[in-house]
């Protein structure tokens, strides 16, 4: 197999570069991950961040053949013989497939992603209907791999000032949790001409999202709450 | 020496479950806090986790923490040592019922509690055939749902998180004191010293050590390396437990919450043979009997597959809502790795490498302890470790389902409240630092980046990999464990003499994984020298030249110095408030 890679390290490199690999596969090498760990062991400067390997972690998110996903659960045999990887576009490339998230987790951390109810807590646990427990599924599984934000036209172009799609999924998750108290709150942070609205319903970030959420969904129903809010 | 120093109350290094439980106490009592991981802390492999966490909450089915203790004591073959175990099934619901309040996503009940299943080892009434329901889930992503709940709650604490800086070292003050760590910025890959009156360990197992595991590739050990190299001993690493279900090739995790369901192992016969190795429990007895009988199966030529060498995990008798709804992320996972979609074919499965029930030696709050003038059991001062890289001991010889995210959040919870109270009596400047503070690692470090010839790190570790799962196995052959240990003593050699061609400043992923090899090298040294010597079965160590347990010799905790000398300490078998379980025989 043939894959090309996108090469940058600023300790010596002045520009980056396309580098072409061929890699030799095993019938043990399923996944695009196995073919990276192999192309590392015959060139250990190749850098990339790898963790649980299972789709879980978010580490290895990167652009392959134009998409995002992760490499770890995208099969090789369902790749053409000729792969293309680069970084996740619209963050600063730190090296090779590396990428700086600190914009990304900086919107992330700015929905306060986390649960707010100052009620005293009961001696058990707060109780909740499997109904409204429902209510989380398909927002709580991100596993902030950032593919969908860096697929995100709006994001690459206000990464300062558009949450993006992982963080909105992530604002919504606690909107949409019958044990969150702070739902006026969280709309009024998101009340804003970039913060949400710059979402123009692309879709790309449903596309790419290797878990099968939808944060354009989640974005819809923020801003019909807002819009019902206002009239 | 021109490194930046600087100073804080706590570095908590490692920030998967209990890095971040402890750290949420720490910054919440406002002590300056610093929590270092090599990869951003949603990355860490608690994340992995599926199938639940432990507490007697009793929403399902009877229950009360007295049997939740009985049921671990024995699942430990009697290892454990029973204050700690007695204090973590004691705390289980209190700390349960914070992760609720924190807002991580339980599934629930009709009636609005949490909901419950049944998990391999956990029973009624000490022991009776009725399996309690005790496993706290969120689908079967309980540890992704745990490990972003505590993130959160740590971004709202203002905790302090360095990420993607690797610790290196530990510094040791004269008195023995530990007053500070070494860590290496990844990015940069710049050199700092982190001042601190209390470090406590969280870095996570070293299941990466054996050729065929459900761990991540961070899982190196780090934490182990570290204690080592400050002269620090390793507690009963022979004990590695192997999860009876992962996937056949590809190691990814199954869930014992399958089994729990309703699902169940088959041979090429279609015979469920559990029915015959554990009568009662059947495929929810404890994961050291059903790996062996797995591998019993496959030995004795009823495994599946045209090689024999693998079973069948059958659950579309569960039916596809029951799939869909608790068990969403299995079905994913098999359909991916598999290529089972286990709504209508049995997942392809084998006995894989899972949890160290070995580490740092440490007591229930956290307080790292090694054999002294007074005892075998005094307190290093400033140092502490929490989670999979410790030993409590609650897990002994072999861990229950479930009490491993248990474990987490009981002992970090109970390491920062015990970190509180000890920088709280501390002085408020820092002790000086000793001039050779960081001379190991620097020197490590510039070998590193110097050595232009030797050997690749990649042939070691692998080398290292295929050695621990031949040598230190399933069932364990007194020649192989003598050989794996003159082996492992080769392979150590190796590790000393790596090159890597990358020299580059800038985040290299190299020399972490050089750096990580030293880390694996000390964990595997340990375990597969304390198999050697425990001449008895008992856990996860099954012997084939002594194939029972052996109370007599053997009811004893393995300590590994880093010069490979063994040294025995006592299993607290006293309780705190309870009468003690006596050993008796274990079946299921």
């Amino acid at each position: 197999m043939k894959i090309s890679i996108y090469r940058y390290d600023p300790d010596k490199d002045a520009r980056p570069s396309m580098q072409d690999y061929e890699v030799a596969l095993e019938p043990s090498d399923v996944m695009l991950l196995d073919a990276l760990v192999k192309l590392k062991a015959q060139d250990d400067s190749l850098s990339f961040r790898r963790s649980c390997r299972e789709g879980v972690c978010g580490s290895d998110a990167m652009n392959i053949n134009g998409k995002n996903g992760l490499a770890c659960i995208t099969k090789l045999a369902e790749l053409p013989d000729r792969v293309v990887l680069r970084p996740l576009p619209g963050l600063p490339v730190i090296r090779d497939l590396i990428v700086d998230m600190t914009q990304f987790f900086k919107q992330y951390h700015s929905v306060s992603p986390f649960l707010i109810n100052e009620e005293q807590a009961p001696d058990r646990e707060r109780l909740q209907s499997p109904e409204e427990r429902n209510e989380l599924n398909g927002l709580y599984e991100c596993i902030l791999c950032a593919c969908c934000s860096t697929a995100c036209p709006s994001f690459w172009w206000n990464p300062d000032k558009f949450v993006g799609p992982a963080g909105l999924l992530q604002a919504y998750r606690f909107i949409a949790d019958s044990r969150d108290q702070a739902t006026s709150a969280r709309l009024d942070n998101l009340e804003d001409p970039y913060r949400l609205f710059r979402c123009h319903t692309i879709m790309n970030c449903v596309d790419v999202c290797p878990k099968g959420l939808n944060p354009t969904a989640a974005i819809g129903k923020i801003r019909d709450m807002l819009v019902r809010r206002a009239v | 020496m021109n490194l930046s120093v600087r100073k804080f109350d706590a570095v908590v290094v490692g920030a998967g479950g209990s890095g971040m439980r402890a750290a949420l106490e720490l910054a919440r009592a406002k002590l300056k806090v610093a929590v270092l991981s090599k990869v951003f802390p949603t990355r860490s492999h608690t994340v992995a986790a599926q199938g639940g966490i432990a507490a007697s909450l009793g929403n399902s089915s009877e229950d009360n923490w007295h049997w939740h203790m009985y049921d671990t004591v024995k699942g430990s073959d009697y290892l454990g040592d029973q204050d700690a175990i007695e204090y973590m099934c004691r705390r289980a619901v209190e700390v349960v019922v914070e992760l609720e309040h924190m807002g991580m996503p339980f599934d629930r009940l009709d009636n609005g509690k949490i909901y419950q299943r049944p998990f391999g080892g956990h029973t009624q009434d000490y022991g009776s055939p009725k399996m309690a329901m005790r496993a706290c889930a969120a689908a079967d992503r309980t540890g992704h749902a745990m490990l972003h709940t505590l993130y959160q709650q740590n971004v709202k604490a203002n905790t302090q998180f360095f990420v993607e800086w690797m610790a290196l070292d530990l510094i040791r003050d004269p008195s023995g004191r530990v007053i500070g760590v070494v860590a290496l910025e990844m990015e940069t890959g710049e050199v700092h010293v982190l001042q601190s009156k209390a470090v406590l360990l969280a870095t996570g197992g070293s299941g990466r050590i054996f050729y065929s595991s459900t761990n991540a590739f961070i899982n190196t050990g780090d934490g182990l390396g570290m204690a080592i190299r400050a002269g620090i001993p390793l507690q009963d690493m022979e004990f590695f437990q192997f999860h009876p279900t992962g996937v056949y090739g590809a190691g990814v995790l199954i869930t014992e919450g399958v089994r729990g369901e309703g699902g169940y192992l088959l041979n090429k016969n279609g015979e469920r043979f559990m029915e015959r190795y554990a009568p009662n429990a059947k495929d929810l007895a404890s994961r050291d009997v059903v790996s062996r009988a797995m591998t019993l199966e496959i030995q004795e030529g009823r495994g599946c597959g045209p090689n024999g060498d693998h079973v069948l995990l059958k659950l579309d008798h569960l039916g596809a809502d029951v799939i869909d709804k608790r068990l969403p992320g299995i079905r994913e996972i098999a359909i991916k790795f598999a290529n089972a979609d286990p709504i209508k074919d049995p997942i392809p499965v084998v006995p894989t490498v899972h949890y160290q029930m070995g580490g740092v030696p440490a007591n229930y709050m956290g307080q790292v302890v090694v054999p002294g003038a007074n005892g075998p059991e005094e307190i290093v001062p400033g140092l502490y470790a929490v989670g999979e890289c410790s030993c409590v001991s609650v897990h002994g010889a072999n861990r229950l389902g479930t009490n491993s995210l248990l474990d987490l959040v009981v002992f970090g919870k109970a390491a920062g409240e015990q970190i509180v109270r000890d920088v709280r009596a501390l002085p408020e400047s820092h002790p000086d630092l000793p001039k050779d503070a960081a001379d190991r690692p620097l020197a490590r470090l510039a070998h590193l980046d110097s050595a232009s010839s030797g050997e690749r790190v990649v042939d070691v570790s692998t080398d290292l990999r295929r050695a621990m799962q031949l040598h230190c196995g399933v069932f364990r052959f007194p020649q192989m464990l003598k050989d794996g240990v003159t082996k492992m003593q080769e392979i150590a050699a190796r590790a000393e003499r790596v090159f890597i061609q990358d020299k580059s400043k800038v985040f290299n992923t190299a020399r972490i994984e050089a750096l990580e090899l030293d880390n694996m090298v000390q964990s595997a040294l340990a375990t597969v020298v304390s198999a050697e010597a425990r001449t008895e079965s008992r856990g996860a160590q099954a012997r084939d030249d002594f194939k029972d347990r052996d109370d007599a010799n053997w009811l004893k905790h393995t300590l590994y110095f880093p010069d490979g000398r063994l040294e025995y300490k006592p299993v607290h078998m006293k309780p705190l408030t309870v009468d003690a379980f006596e050993p008796k025989v274990r079946t299921y």
